[in-house]
């Protein structure tokens, strides 16, 4: 089985790559394992056609509520981690019924809109949010011991290995329903959703799912941000973020799965090695709108169509598709 | 006896304009039944409110005595009443038989849970076989892994049906099925519509091709500006004098 021996090696250089970093390049690492999450349940949002500006703020919510259910509660954190992917599930439900009464560049804005409420909120009520300052102390994951390691959570190096796991079953979870007949009527609502409804698909529903399922996704990836940096505050779930997150999957591609993935590893990559080693953090934001602005001139399918390229004869099974239609 | 499908003093607005006005009709089950009139007469709206795309301005249409206009489309597909659509709407990006995979979304409803825990095998075979049906009857198989937007517009003219057909429906509405195919897919499209006939599903047809509705329909409603103008077997029709006259002083081209 000569297929499963590139996971071996991915597998085996999660294990050992964080080894030969330093301190901060874990912390990135850990942080790196959480955007590929955001970045790859957003994909399944867009899947349906739809485009949100919510998604970081959903994530947000996950982290609110995890921390919230541990302060509040005394909910162990691991549980309140799954809980926090359940809320922002919720929330994205409840924001579902007005937000899919628009099409398009409304619900952009509309998603736009509905998440800069939820941060108002948050800024506003100092209980239990903690106004604009949010949360501290927020409780860290209790060590624990597999018997051949010991999760210690004071070191990145456990926390990364515990986000990589939790993050490798989501991916899986999100391929398997991208694989499914629900991913494929998820396509058949974006690409022609007269002809999806004239079949019997609830279109609706369908959009309210997919929103509904990666909002959950981004909310534990929110949990397991909240519960590594130990503090949160509106501001770690602003606009900024989110655009980050839009052009990890532009710059990647929405077309496949990995895509996106791509995106986000790539230029993380570059921001944490180049940019960083160089002293151009500062202009972090204006160097990634022009890496979006020459990304979208020159490689309009993003860098998974790099990779197609190199593997010819391979058609992928989701359909090429460009990212800002 | 209940009506099988019933068109009740139907009436479609657009602002000024009524583009279906009072038009009443009746298909029988097990028949195909012809729609025809000049260009602009209002067939397609009627699809359209049929169909649950629009909301009747007033009047109704029932199936089997059940009111089904003010539905929504996929309401009204899962009563057993699927159309396919006059310009080639198809899943373009799509394969084949991705496409009418999608059209057997509801006799195999996709289940979220069952997918991620791989419990939906069965179903998944089950769906593949229909739809794998659905293009062999319409002989598309060979084509199953093209890119649907690739196809000849003959073959995706029958693609469109292939997906309405994959969902098993009651009754199928056709907007211009022969547009785009030559004369002989068109007698091969013509065989295969009695068949589907023959085995109790019921056809609305909307064509222009009169050689082709004359052939094929058991009954014929003309329409003109919207009005119910006449109806019959074919022999009725074509000598009707409100009909000719219709198609030949509506100073408009007849396809
Ligand atoms: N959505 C709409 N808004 C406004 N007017 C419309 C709309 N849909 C149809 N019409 C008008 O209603 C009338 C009937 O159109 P319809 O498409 O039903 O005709 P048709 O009989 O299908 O014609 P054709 O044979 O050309 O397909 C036309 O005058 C058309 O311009
Ligand atoms: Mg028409």
């Amino acid at each position: 089985m000569p297929k499963v021996v590139p996971w071996f090696a991915l597998l085996a250089a999660l294990i050992f790559l964080p080894h030969v970093l330093s301190f901060s390049q874990q912390e990135i690492l850990v942080y790196l394992a959480i955007n590929v999450l955001i970045v790859t349940s957003y994909r399944l949002l867009t899947l349906t056609g739809e485009w949100s500006l919510a998604h970081v703020v959903i994530m947000g919510v996950g982290a609110y509520a995890s921390a919230l259910l541990t302060k509040m509660f005394s909910v162990p954190v691991p549980v309140s981690i799954l809980l926090g992917g359940v809320i922002a599930a919720l929330v994205a439900l409840v924001l579902s019924v007005p937000l899919f009464r628009m099409k398009g560049f409304y619900f952009l804005i509309g998603s736009f809109a509905a998440g800069e409420i939820i941060r108002l909120l948050w800024k506003r009520f100092r209980e239990p949010f903690g106004g604009p300052k949010g949360i501290k102390g927020i409780d860290p994951m209790p060590d624990f011991s597999i018997g051949i390691y010991d999760f210690d959570f004071f070191e990145p190096i456990s926390y990364f290995y515990f986000a990589a796991i939790v993050v490798a079953v989501c991916l899986l979870i999100l391929w398997r329903i991208e694989k499914s007949p629900v991913g494929l009527t998820f396509h058949a609502v974006h690409w022609q959703d007269k002809l999806a409804q004239a079949a019997g698909v609830n279109v609706r529903a369908y959009r309210t799912l997919a929103f509904t399922i990666a909002s959950g996704f981004a909310g534990l990836g929110g949990a397991l941000l909240a519960h590594y940096v130990g503090t949160i505050n509106p501001n770690s779930f602003d606009v900024e973020v989110m655009v980050f997150v839009l052009t990890w999957a532009i710059v990647g591609g929405t077309a496949t799965f990995y895509g996106p993935i791509l995106g986000c590893v790539t230029l993380t990559i570059l921001n944490e090695v180049v940019l960083r080693e160089m002293g151009f953090e500062q202009a972090r934001p204006l160097i990634y709108g022009l890496i979006l602005i020459l990304s979208i001139l020159f490689m309009p399918k993003g860098l998974e169509s790099l990779v197609q390229k190199l593997k010819p004869g391979r058609k992928s099974a989701v359909p090429v598709e460009r990212a800002a239609e | 006896m209940t009506k099988f499908l019933e068109i009740d003093a139907l009436t479609m607005r657009f602002g000024g304009l009524t583009a279906v006005d009072g038009l009443s009709f009746t298909v029988d089950h097990g028949t195909i039944h012809g729609l025809i009139g000049p260009n602009g007469a209002g067939k397609t709206t009627t699809f359209n409110a049929i169909s649950g795309f629009y909301k009747p301005s007033s009047g109704a249409v029932r199936l089997r005595g059940e009111v089904i206009s003010g539905l929504k489309m996929h309401e009204v597909a899962r009563r057993g009443v699927v159309r396919t659509f006059q310009h080639s709407t198809l899943f373009a990006e799509l394969t084949v038989l991705e496409n009418a995979l999608v059209g057997t979304h509801m006799p195999f409803r996709p289940n979220i849970f069952a997918a991620i825990v791989g419990y939906d095998r069965h179903d998944r075979t089950g769906a593949e076989a229909r739809a794998r049906e659905a293009l062999e009857f319409f002989n598309l198989a060979h084509l199953a892994d093209n890119r649907a937007g690739d196809l000849s517009h003959g073959h995706q003219r029958a693609l469109g049906m292939a997906v309405a057909y994959a969902a098993h429906p009651d009754v199928i509405l056709l907007d211009e099925p022969f547009t785009g195919m030559n004369p002989e897919e068109t007698r091969v499209m013509m065989g295969l519509m009695r068949k589907l006939r023959d085995d109790g599903t019921t056809i609305l047809i909307v064509e222009h091709d009169m050689q082709a509705i004359m052939g094929l329909c058991d009954r014929i409603t003309c329409m003109s500006f919207g009005k119910w103008l006449a109806e019959g077997n074919p022999d009725h029709i074509r000598h009707h004098p409100s009909v000719i006259e219709a198609y030949l002083g509506g100073a408009r081209h007849v396809a």
